[in-house]
C-alpha cells in the first residue's frame, strides 16, 4: 500500500469516523445543556428574536471597538472567504464531497482557487504575527490556538504545493496534503476549529439569554 | 547466435538508407532526452552495436505486451532494431516448440552466460510452490531463477512483471509477485504498462545497445526518460483542467469539445508514462486523445486503486457503515454528557435554593 493509498483509504475512513463521532458528541452535548437558573424575573419569555438578532449582529464590530478590532475583523473575513473558495470551489474537492455525500456544484478555474489560497496563507501569517505581537492577545492564547492555526495552514499549503509540483513527486505531496486534511478533521471537534459548527448555536444561545435578561446584545 | 554483423551492416542489407538511419538516431536521442550533440554519438554507437542475445520469458500474462510490441511496430525502423537483437527464446514468436524450444533456451544461456538480456513479461505465482503456472513442467519461479542467474540485466516488461499487475490484484489467488521480489542480485529495469508503449520497450533496448548499460531509473526502477513526467503534466487537455472545464459524461458537450476527463476518473495526475508524448499506434493517439481517461496502468496496484470511472479525488474506503456507526456513538456520548451535566446543575441549583 502506497502512502497515497493509505491516505485515500483507511486514514480517510478513520479520520471521518473520529470527525463525525467527535462533532456529534460536542454538538449534541452542547445543545442539550440546561439553561442557567434565572436569578431574577425574566424580562422576556420569547427569546427567538434575540437569538436570531445576535447571530447577525456579531458579524459586524461595534463602532466603539473599530480602532482595536477592525484589522482582525477584516482579516478574519478575508481568511474565511479565502478558505471557503479554496475548500469548496476547487473541482477535485467538489468531487471528493460528491463521492462522500452525493452532492455537487460547479467549480471555478484553478488560477482563481490558487489566488484565494495565496491570500488565505498570507492572512493566516498576518493573524499569527498579530497574535504573537499583541501582549494581551498573546497572553490569552493557548496551545489550542496555535495547533488550530497549524491545522488550518497545512492543508492549504500542501494543497498548493501539490498543485504547483513543489516538494517532491506529485502523488507523495498529494498524499501528504490528504493526510494533513485528515489530521485537521481529527483535531476539528476537539479544538477551537469547532467554532465552524458552534458559531450559530452559541451566538443564538447568547442572544436568547441576553434577551431573557432584558439586554440588547 | 553466431551473428557477427553490426547493426549498421544489417540495416543496410535491409535497405534502410543512411538518411533513414540518422532520422531514427535523432528520434531516439530526442525520445531519450539526449542533447542534439549526442546524435552522431548515438549513430556511431548504434552502427557498431552487435546483436545481444535476448531471452524472453512469459509467465502469468495475457501476451498483450508481445502483441503491443510486434503489431504496432512491425514496419518501422524500431521494429528492425528489435529484429536485430538475437531473440533466442520467446514462446509466442519462436518457431520451435516443446523440447526444441527449451533446448534453444539452454543453448542461448550457455553461449552467452553473463551477457544476455532477460526480458520477462507476466508475474510469478508463489503460492503452493508456484504450481499455478508452469512451462515444460518447470514452474515460473524455478525458470526465472535459473535464467536470471546468467543474465547481464533483466527488463520487466509490462505491469505484471514490473509490479504484479492483474494476477496480483486482490485477492491474488496464486500468490503472484513481480520479478523484483524474487531476483535481488541483478539490475532490473521496469517497463510497466498494460501493455507498455512499444517505443519505450525498443527505446530501453536501444539504450542498452548504444551505451552497453541500462538507462537512469526512477524510484520504481522505471527509465526516467520515459516515466519522468505524469500523463497529466504532458496532456494536451491540461489547459481545460486548469480552466475548470470538465466532461461530465462520455457523450456530453464537454466530451465533444475535448475537455478534461478528470471527473470521469482519469488517473493521469498520478500516472507516470510516455503515452501523452510517444503515443500509440505509431504516434497516432493515446487513450485520452481517443476520449477515455487514463486508467493508470503503469502504476503499482492500479487494479486495486478504486473504480476506473471514479474521480481521483474520491476516497477509496469500503463503506459508510463505520461513519454511520460513529454518528450514533458520538450522539449517544453527547446525550450522556449532557444528561450528566444537567444532573450536576440541578443538584447545584437545589443546593443554592436550600
Amino acid at each position: 500500500m502506497t502512502l497515497l493509498d493509505f491516505a485515500r483509504g483507511p486514514a480517510l475512513e478513520w479520520s471521518l469516523i473520529i470527525f463525525v463521532a467527535g462533532s456529534l458528541w460536542r454538538l449534541v452535548g452542547a445543545l442539550l445543556v440546561r439553561r442557567k437558573r434565572d436569578l431574577s424575573e425574566p424580562r422576556s419569555r420569547s427569546t427567538v428574536a434575540g437569538g436570531i438578532r445576535t447571530v447577525f449582529s456579531r458579524m459586524f464590530p461595534r463602532k466603539e471597538f473599530h480602532s482595536k478590532t477592525l484589522f482582525a475583523v477584516i482579516a478574519g473575513y478575508v481568511l474565511h472567504f479565502g478558505l471557503a473558495i479554496t475548500v469548496f470551489l476547487f473541482t477535485p474537492h467538489i468531487l471528493f464531497i460528491d463521492g462522500l455525500l452525493g452532492i455537487s456544484w460547479p467549480g471555478i478555474p484553478n488560477n482563481l482557487v490558487m489566488f484565494a489560497g495565496v491570500v488565505t496563507i498570507a492572512t493566516l501569517v498576518a493573524l499569527l504575527i498579530r497574535r504573537m505581537t499583541t501582549p494581551l492577545l498573546k497572553k490569552i492564547s493557548s496551545a489550542d490556538d496555535y495547533i488550530s492555526w497549524v491545522m488550518t495552514l497545512l492543508p492549504v499549503l500542501t494543497g498548493m504545493m501539490a498543485y504547483a509540483h513543489i516538494g517532491g513527486p506529485y502523488q507523495t505531496v498529494l498524499a501528504i496534503h490528504i493526510l494533513t486534511v485528515e489530521a485537521m478533521l481529527i483535531w476539528f471537534p476537539f479544538g477551537k476549529l469547532f467554532h465552524a459548527v458552534l458559531w450559530i448555536p452559541s451566538r443564538a444561545q447568547m442572544g436568547a439569554a441576553m434577551q431573557r435578561r432584558g439586554v440588547k446584545a | 547466435m553466431k551473428e557477427e554483423k553490426t547493426l549498421a551492416e544489417r540495416l543496410r542489407e535491409r535497405g534502410v538508407t543512411r538518411r533513414g538511419f540518422m532520422k531514427f538516431c535523432a528520434a531516439t536521442a530526442s525520445m531519450m532526452a539526449l542533447s542534439p550533440a549526442m546524435i552522431p554519438r548515438v549513430a556511431a554507437a548504434l552502427q557498431q552495436a552487435k546483436r545481444p542475445s535476448v531471452i524472453w520469458l512469459s509467465f502469468q500474462e495475457c501476451t498483450g505486451c508481445t502483441e503491443s510490441l510486434t503489431r504496432s511496430h512491425a514496419p518501422t525502423i524500431e521494429g528492425l532494431i528489435f529484429d536485430h537483437i538475437s531473440l533466442d527464446y520467446h514462446h509466442t514468436l519462436q518457431a520451435a516448440a516443446g523440447d526444441h524450444a527449451e533446448h534453444a533456451r539452454d543453448e542461448a544461456m550457455q553461449e552467452n552466460w553473463g551477457k544476455y538480456l532477460l526480458v520477462v513479461d507476466g508475474s510469478i505465482p508463489l503460492k503452493d510452490d508456484g504450481i499455478y503456472s508452469t512451462i515444460a513442467g518447470i514452474t515460473n519461479l524455478a525458470m526465472l531463477k535459473e535464467v536470471a542467474a546468467g543474465a547481464a540485466a533483466i527488463i520487466s516488461v509490462g505491469t505484471c512483471a514490473a509490479f504484479g499487475g492483474l494476477p496480483m490484484a486482490r485477492p491474488n489467488p496464486t500468490g503472484a509477485v513481480p520479478v523484483s521480489e524474487i531476483i535481488k542480485d541483478k539490475p532490473i529495469v521496469n517497463v510497466p504498462g498494460c501493455p507498455p508503449i512499444p517505443v519505450v520497450i525498443s527505446g530501453v533496448l536501444a539504450h542498452f545497445l548504444m551505451f552497453g548499460r541500462l538507462p537512469e531509473l526512477d524510484a520504481l526502477n522505471r527509465p526516467k526518460v520515459f516515466f519522468g513526467q505524469s500523463i497529466h503534466d504532458r496532456c494536451y487537455r491540461r489547459p481545460f483542467y486548469d480552466r475548470g472545464q470538465f466532461a461530465e459524461t462520455f457523450d456530453d458537450e464537454g466530451a465533444r469539445k475535448g475537455w478534461c476527463l478528470f471527473k470521469l476518473g482519469c488517473k493521469g495526475p498520478i500516472t507516470y508514462n510516455a503515452c501523452a508524448t510517444a503515443k500509440w499506434n505509431e504516434g497516432t493517439s493515446f487513450p485520452i486523445e481517443a476520449g477515455h481517461g487514463c486508467i493508470g496502468c503503469s502504476e503499482p496496484g492500479f487494479w486495486d486503486k478504486g473504480g476506473f470511472y471514479d474521480a481521483l479525488s474520491k476516497g477509496t474506503y469500503g463503506s459508510a457503515e463505520g461513519i454511520a456507526l460513529a454518528a450514533g456513538v458520538g450522539a449517544a456520548i453527547g446525550v450522556a454528557a449532557a444528561l450528566g451535566s444537567r444532573s450536576r446543575q440541578a443538584k447545584a441549583d437545589r443546593k443554592e435554593e436550600v
